[in-house]
């Protein structure tokens, strides 16, 4: 049985999380009753792996108001979050601490571990993150063969090696074309470029409710025919997004759909 | 035009060519344009004829077609700032375009995209001619012409950022400036169509601008019907605009510009300034479309950024000589 947060000495006791990340990194961490508040993102399946777990706490927009009204003694931002509201939190006299995304998998064990000195839950995070590691390890085949992939999102963007989709793909055994357009933290792609580079994988972003111009370019007949060409055709979803241990799903399912491809 | 035709052809079809071979994938003429005609597998015949063939049509078409809207209205309205984008159709158009898009329309019926920017097109046109027909002076038009674009640019926005598509609210530069990036053979076949209806409207203007030239009264007197006259000029721009928007946005001054400079070399006939106009709008449109690629490939440019720089001093050339005519 684990010990609540009040039986904690010099703990923040009333924590808020106002960003998608670091929310989920905070529930993964933090001790029964510590966590407050959590951003609507979170309790979002499309963008939340732990959608279920965030509608167990109270949601906060990440506006200074509401944040200051719960009354916390501790707010996790993310480098994304309004400087604005950070500001005035601060002003207010609340201890802010802001956290940067992890921009690759060798970042995701410093996040959790900041988390944990941020929470006063040093040994959870060491746990998740020897967790993490071992997984991690058991993930990575011997691939003498990588298929060639492409991330392809909306407005015809890209992302390389150097970020977290990248090495998730990377991980999984595929090589990103990215590298081969000279986009190696990436960036837009032209759809010709894409199609003369002829990946044997398409991985694309979900589309969002509502129509946009630019999501259909996901739509057009160059990126369907590559699609019906090559064998994988991958969508990416909520474990993607973060840098959290989440990221080890993304990977496995890269990595089935790699042992499919080899297999076919 | 006899004298101009030999000139713009072929200007048109060089740049036609132009906008086949220019592109960044890095492929040379002979193998772009042998793929593109023969075929075969591989990756290029995709690029060439989904990609670059839909791409070279539209700037063809919707160069035509501002072109000659904007020397049909201008012929009709006896006015050389009226152009479709500055006076709020274009605009009204896409607010037509959008409002398919968001409510889910177009995406259950292809054909609900045009025809909604159709739509709009044709309620802007009317509107215009209401307030600032042919008896009303150069100021009305831009007046009642700018309420209609700031209504129709705001309405836009509004339904875009309403929209819960996070990628939404940032179409709306899209919608103002217009672009022919990444437009498959689909919307050529949404598209086209209806600017042909337009074209066919358009086109046999000749005669009666000719006779409008002096005057309505003159003009009925020589057997120009002047209600069929005033129908063809509302629902020939509505169709060409309202098609070529809502594939590529609005896009500004092309219709401004072209019978500007081309007037003087037709003798000042609006007839002849018709056909000239299309041409010369369609190679600007080309030009235009050749220099997004060139200047920032991979990024973007849009369309309406170029020809409203290109545009906008001829705009303030034409308020100033209008001014010191008044």
């Amino acid at each position: 049985m684990e010990a609540g947060a009040d039986a904690l000495p010099d703990v923040p006791r009333r924590v808020v999380s106002m960003n998608l990340c670091t929310d989920q990194l905070a529930m993964l961490l933090a001790a029964p009753g510590q966590l407050l508040s959590v951003s609507h993102l979170a309790a979002d399946p499309r963008g939340s792996a732990m959608a279920n777990e965030a509608a167990g706490y109270r949601i906060n927009h990440g506006l200074a108001e509401e944040i200051w009204l719960m009354r916390p003694d501790l707010v996790i931002a993310g480098s994304f979050s309004a400087r604005a509201t950070v500001d005035m939190l601060r002003r207010l006299g609340v201890p802010v601490v802001v956290m940067d995304a992890a921009h690759g998998l060798a970042e995701i064990p410093a996040r959790l571990r900041e988390m944990g000195a941020a929470l006063g839950r040093e040994d959870a995070a060491e746990a998740a993150v020897a967790d993490f590691d071992a997984r991690l390890i058991a993930l990575r085949d011997e691939v003498t063969n990588r298929p060639r992939a492409a991330l392809y999102y909306a407005n015809g963007y890209t992302s390389g090696d150097r970020t977290l989709a990248g090495e998730i793909i990377a991980t999984a055994g595929f090589a990103n074309i990215a590298a081969e357009a000279g986009l190696p933290s990436g960036g837009h792609l032209p759809l010709e470029v894409l199609a003369m580079a002829d990946p044997q994988a398409i991985i694309s972003g979900r589309p969002y409710p509502g129509a946009s111009r630019s999501e259909e370019i996901l739509d057009h007949p160059v990126i369907r025919a590559l699609r019906d060409d090559a064998v994988g055709a991958v969508l990416t979803d909520r474990d993607w997004v973060c840098g959290t241990p989440f990221v080890l799903r993304a990977i496995e399912d890269m990595r089935d759909t790699r042992r499919r491809m080899e297999a076919e | 035009m006899k004298r101009l035709a030999p000139i713009l052809l072929p200007l048109v079809g060089l740049l036609c060519l132009g906008s086949l071979v220019i592109g960044p994938a890095d492929v040379g003429v002979a193998d772009s344009l042998r793929a593109l005609v023969a075929g075969g597998e591989g990756p290029l015949t995709l690029v060439m004829r989904e990609i670059r063939l839909p791409r070279m049509i539209l700037a063809l078409a919707i160069g035509a077609s501002l072109g000659l809207a904007g020397a049909a209205m201008q012929g009709y309205l006896r006015n050389p700032l009226a152009e479709p984008g500055l006076i709020g159709v274009s605009g009204a158009a896409a607010l037509g375009a959008v409002i398919s898009i968001q409510t889910g329309l177009a995406a259950g019926f292809a054909l609900a995209l045009p025809l909604a920017a159709l739509a709009g097109a044709v309620m802007a046109v009317l509107l215009l001619l209401a307030l600032a027909g042919p008896r009303g002076g150069a100021l009305t038009l831009i007046l009642a012409g700018i309420a209609i674009s700031a209504m129709a640019g705001a309405l836009t926005s509004l339904v875009l950022n309403l929209s819960p598509n996070p990628f939404a609210a940032n179409e709306i530069v899209f919608w103002m400036m217009g672009s022919l990036a990444d437009r498959s053979m689909s919307h050529v076949w949404l598209a086209l169509p209806i600017m042909v209806v337009g074209w066919a409207l358009l086109l046999p203007l000749a005669r009666p601008l000719e006779a409008l030239t002096l005057g309505e009264d003159a003009a009925a007197s020589m057997g120009v019907n002047l209600t069929r006259v005033r129908w063809q000029v509302v629902l020939g721009t509505a169709c060409v605009i309202g098609a070529g928007t809502a594939v590529a946005g609005a896009i500004g001054f092309v219709g401004l510009v072209v019978p500007h400079i081309l007037r003087p070399l037709v003798g000042a006939r609006p007839g002849p300034l018709l056909i000239a106009s299309a041409l010369g709008g369609a190679a600007m449109v080309l030009a235009a479309d050749i220099a997004v690629r060139m200047i920032l490939p991979g990024r973007d440019l849009k369309l309406g950024v170029l020809t409203a720089l290109v545009g906008a001093p001829f705009f303030l050339h034409l308020v100033w000589r209008t001014g010191r005519q008044a």
